[in-house]
């Protein structure tokens, strides 16, 4: 019974959070819907019995995924509204309806797949944590080191990306504008 | 031996291509029409020598070089020269030298005098090859050669506007020549036919073992070959029902229409007969034979009775030309092959004789062609009267004269058959033959002088071309005399013809029967045209109106038949066709270009350089897929 | 009773909604959010299937999703940043430089 109306709650909330982070015109507005659906669906994980998942769910997304877009967006101009040109909304709303639609009639269909066998099962006794632990360090090491190996390099490039003169401030200092335009037009050549 | 078969041969293409290849371009040259005359004249030479061994020591085969060669067909360039192909090799060349000499001055003052020679000697060429050949194959490639040349010859003043005339179905040269052509085509088909049936059932084209095989196969299908050969001869002989190319065919110029539309092309198709007398003289095919001797019959008649009432001086000697083709048809069909062959040699001297000299009538008069717009014309243009008057009497077979031997020889072998009516059908045509061809000597030289008030300043040809034509009207006069001995070599390879005791006895009277009637046209044409002053002749309104006059000038309305009823569907169903191409031929095809083109013109908006439209496009993709997906989880 | 499907729909509708995002968004910015939203839409697919079949691969599936989108963020932003510099604006009208 709880599990019924934690999942409605959870989905209700996730739904009209997300919805308000894709429909708003303010960034700030936008994000925190976002960090805010995360949370929830972190939620939705714990409901699952994937504690880990959940728990990494809080770290990595609320915590390091959001933060880093708080931090990207005191590059831009986070206060103003986005003025966004809307060309045919309507067919937006119906494309995404329609994918919605055909969603919604795929997966309320019962799933008939009775004879799948569990290629890790859920080792009972054991806490999830553990479980995935023994999963990912045994069968998935290799795509685990290559996340991890991506992840540096993300995080380097990343930092040559963005750390690039970062101690000039663009919006501010004419001199550098000009001196920036001349060699990205150098560039262009 | 075997050079002089390639002399023969080649000296007229030689000539065609000097004056084709050097000459094309350049005005008028002098020097085009002297080589080329003496290159046939060679040609000429080679032949009289050729003709003179034949005659000693028999046939000359030679075989040039293999042609083709694939599988068990084997077709090589073999060139034989006996009895038959050296009577039309002096025939041709003879006749070509003259007309070549005689076109030097003919066709002096037109502009495309080396273009002319280009193919009249190219004809000439082609015409070798026909007679020569040893094989059906080769045979069939001049006999396409000569079809291309007529049309190039026909067609010379292809730059002639088209307008209609009152009685003369042909609107202008090119017309003229197309339909020589197509209707050669048609019958073309018939002799093509003719040679795959002999190649499937014999394996070869050679003449001789063609021949020797023919007693081996079913008599239907001798029968089939037979006729399909002849449908072949009816097309390039102008044979009804598709003789009116052959009167159209006058639209080409004079020296053309002596050389090929009465001396030599037509003739071909006699010629094919005759070669090919061991099929037509079986007893299998003797239905066929009579076929060609009754249709001969006919055709003699049918075109002696047009010839009767035509105003076109060179129409009346084309229609005469359809009737002695009549003749010889009628005589190598009742199996006299010899006889046949000697008409068309001495038809071919007489008759280019008579085309030269319309030729200079034509020349004079400023290319008129109206008789009833001459008369008189003896006093100017006496050469040209002599030679007409000697081939008028040729032509209406008058003791002495060349036609009198040939023509009295058919008419005799038609009695002699027992084919009366045929043989009453070429008595009646000999007289009529005399008549128009008389009828048109008096309308042109004698009577009043007509011309005179229509401004026309008539001269003779120049002189050396009236001498040139002396050698035609000597032969026109005397090659009747060398019968016994044409008789003695020829039938060393044809077959030969004896009439009966019965008919040597009567032959003297028959003989005269023919010049009576001839004597009575010639006289009846003397009362009607050749009259002055009170009695010269007068238009008879009333008879031209009549309705057998309006038959015989409309050429039994034939050629509007034709239109009618062939011409003109076929270019409303060509039409139709047309359209029908356009709209789904065409249209598929500007249907699929103009699809892709669409289709670019469309989608090439996709690509505006919009990442957010691009995004949207990929967003349609994305959901495409997933309808795929879930339709495919249904079906499947 | 919370069945799969229950999840698998929700799933669903938030995939949509990230796509009606991705798809009305101009702002590059809020294009990463659009995206955020689809991934992890498709995280909660993941973990409900693994749950309903008790097996462990859907989550490690949803891990390297994480994985992914974390690196994706990192050098999106970085991007992000400097095309600012170059344009002043995130806006994809305003910095489209292809001529259709």
């Amino acid at each position: 019974m709880y599990e019924f109306v934690a999942f409605y709650i959870f989905a209700i909330a996730t739904t009209i959070l997300f919805l308000i982070t894709v429909m708003s015109k303010n960034v700030l507005y936008s994000m925190t819907s976002l960090a805010a659906g995360m949370v929830l669906i972190s939620g939705l994980f714990f409901l699952l019995g994937a504690d880990f998942l959940g728990v990494v769910q809080l770290i990595v997304y609320v915590g390091a995924v959001m933060a880093l877009y708080a931090f990207a967006m005191m590059f831009f101009d986070a206060t103003k509204d986005v003025k966004e040109k809307q060309q045919n909304p309507q067919l937006v709303f119906l494309l995404g309806g329609l994918m919605a639609l055909v969603f919604v009639i795929m997966f309320s269909a019962p799933v008939i797949g009775d004879n799948i066998q569990a290629l890790y099962p859920v080792v009972d006794g054991v806490g999830n944590a553990q479980a995935v632990g023994m999963v990912l360090f045994t069968k998935y090491l290799v795509p685990f080191e290559v996340a991890a190996v991506m992840l540096l390099v993300a995080m380097i490039a990343g930092i040559i990306l963005a750390g690039k003169k970062m101690d000039y401030s663009l919006t501010k200092c004419e001199a550098i504008d000009e001196e920036m335009s001349v060699e990205l037009e150098k560039g262009e050549e | 031996m075997e050079n002089l078969v390639y002399i023969a041969l080649f000296a007229p293409f030689v000539g065609s291509l000097f004056a084709g290849l050097f000459f094309a371009r350049s005005p008028k040259t002098h020097l085009v029409g002297f080589v080329n005359s003496t290159l046939i004249a060679v040609a000429f030479i080679a032949a009289v020598t050729l003709a003179l061994h034949v005659a000693e020591h028999g046939a000359v085969h030679v075989t040039m070089m293999t042609w083709i060669s694939i599988g068990d067909l084997n077709i090589p360039f073999g060139f034989l020269v006996d009895e038959v192909s050296v009577t039309m090799m002096l025939v041709v060349t003879l006749v070509s030298t003259i007309v070549h000499i005689y076109s030097t001055g003919y066709m002096n003052h037109d502009k495309s005098y080396n273009r002319f020679f280009a193919y009249l000697s190219a004809f000439v060429f082609s015409m070798m090859i026909l007679v020569m050949s040893d094989n059906f194959a080769g045979l069939f490639i001049g006999w396409e050669g000569v079809g291309v040349c007529s049309w190039l010859l026909i067609g010379f003043w292809y730059h002639k506007e088209d307008k209609t005339f009152e009685e003369n179905p042909s609107i202008s040269p090119s017309w003229a020549a197309n339909e020589a052509f197509i209707m050669n085509r048609v019958a073309d088909l018939g002799m093509l036919v003719g040679i795959f049936l002999i190649y499937w059932n014999v394996g070869s084209l050679q003449y001789d073992v063609v021949f020797n095989a023919l007693p081996h196969l079913a008599d239907g299908l001798l029968v089939s070959i037979a006729i399909a050969l002849f449908i072949g001869a009816m097309g390039k002989s102008a044979q009804f029902p598709l003789h009116t190319w052959l009167t159209d065919a006058m639209e080409g110029p004079t020296p053309v229409s002596a050389l090929i539309h009465a001396a030599t092309m037509v003739t071909a198709g006699v010629f094919l007969v005759i070669r090919a007398n061991p099929l037509f003289g079986l007893e299998a095919v003797h239905g066929v034979s009579m076929f060609i001797a009754s249709l001969g019959a006919f055709v003699a008649f049918y075109a002696a009775s047009m010839a009767l009432s035509a105003r076109d001086i060179k129409r009346i000697v084309a229609l005469s030309t359809l009737s002695q083709l009549g003749y010889m048809f009628a005589a190598a069909g009742l199996g006299a092959y010899w006889i046949a062959l000697f008409h068309l040699a001495a038809h071919a001297f007489f008759k280019a004789l008579l085309f030269l000299g319309a030729g200079n009538v034509m020349h004079a008069m400023d290319d008129e062609l109206d008789i009833f717009k001459m008369g008189g014309m003896k006093k100017v243009m006496m050469g040209s009267y002599v030679y007409m008057g000697i081939a008028s009497f040729a032509l209406a077979g008058l003791p002495i004269m060349a036609g009198f031997y040939s023509k009295d020889a058919i008419i005799e072998s038609a009695f002699n058959d027992g084919s009366f009516i045929i043989w009453a059908i070429l008595v009646i045509t000999a007289g009529m033959t005399a008549f128009y061809s008389f009828r048109q000597v008096f309308f042109t030289f004698h009577g009043e002088e007509r011309y005179k008030a229509l401004g026309f300043h008539p001269h003779d040809m120049y002189k050396y071309v009236l001498v040139a034509m002396a050698p035609l009207a000597i032969l026109a006069i005397s090659f009747g005399w060398f019968m016994n001995n044409f008789h003695e070599f020829i039938t060393k390879n044809l077959p030969d013809y004896e009439m009966s005791e019965h008919t040597e006895h009567l032959a003297p009277f028959l003989g005269t029967l023919v010049i009576i009637l001839a004597l009575t046209g010639i006289f009846i044409a003397w009362k009607k045209y050749a009259g002055k002053g009170a009695n010269a002749w007068k238009r008879d309104e009333k008879f031209e109106q009549s309705f057998i006059y309006q038959l015989v000038t409309n050429q039994y309305y034939i050629p509007k038949f034709y239109d009618e009823f062939i011409v003109q569907p076929y270019t409303i169903a060509s039409k139709k066709f047309w359209e029908i191409d356009k709209a789904v031929v065409d249209g598929f095809v500007d249907f699929i270009g103009k699809g892709a083109y669409k289709t670019g013109d469309v989608s090439r908006r996709m690509q505006n350089g919009n990442l957010s439209s691009y995004l949207n496009w990929m967003g349609v993709g994305a959901l495409i897929l997933v309808l795929i997906a879930v339709i495919s989880s249904v079906i499947g | 009773m919370i069945g799969v499907n229950h999840y698998l729909v929700l799933s669903g509708l938030l995939f949509s909604i990230g796509f009606i995002g991705v798809l009305r968004r101009k702002n590059l910015l809020m294009l990463f959010f659009a995206t955020e939203v689809m991934l992890n839409a498709v995280n909660i697919a993941f973990a409900a299937i693994g749950s309903y079949y008790g097996d462990l691969s859907g989550q490690m599936f949803a891990f390297f999703i994480i994985a992914v989108a974390a690196s994706e963020v990192a050098v999106g932003l970085g991007l992000l940043i400097l095309l600012y510099k170059k344009y002043g604006s995130l806006d994809l009208d305003v910095i489209s430089s292809m001529k259709g």
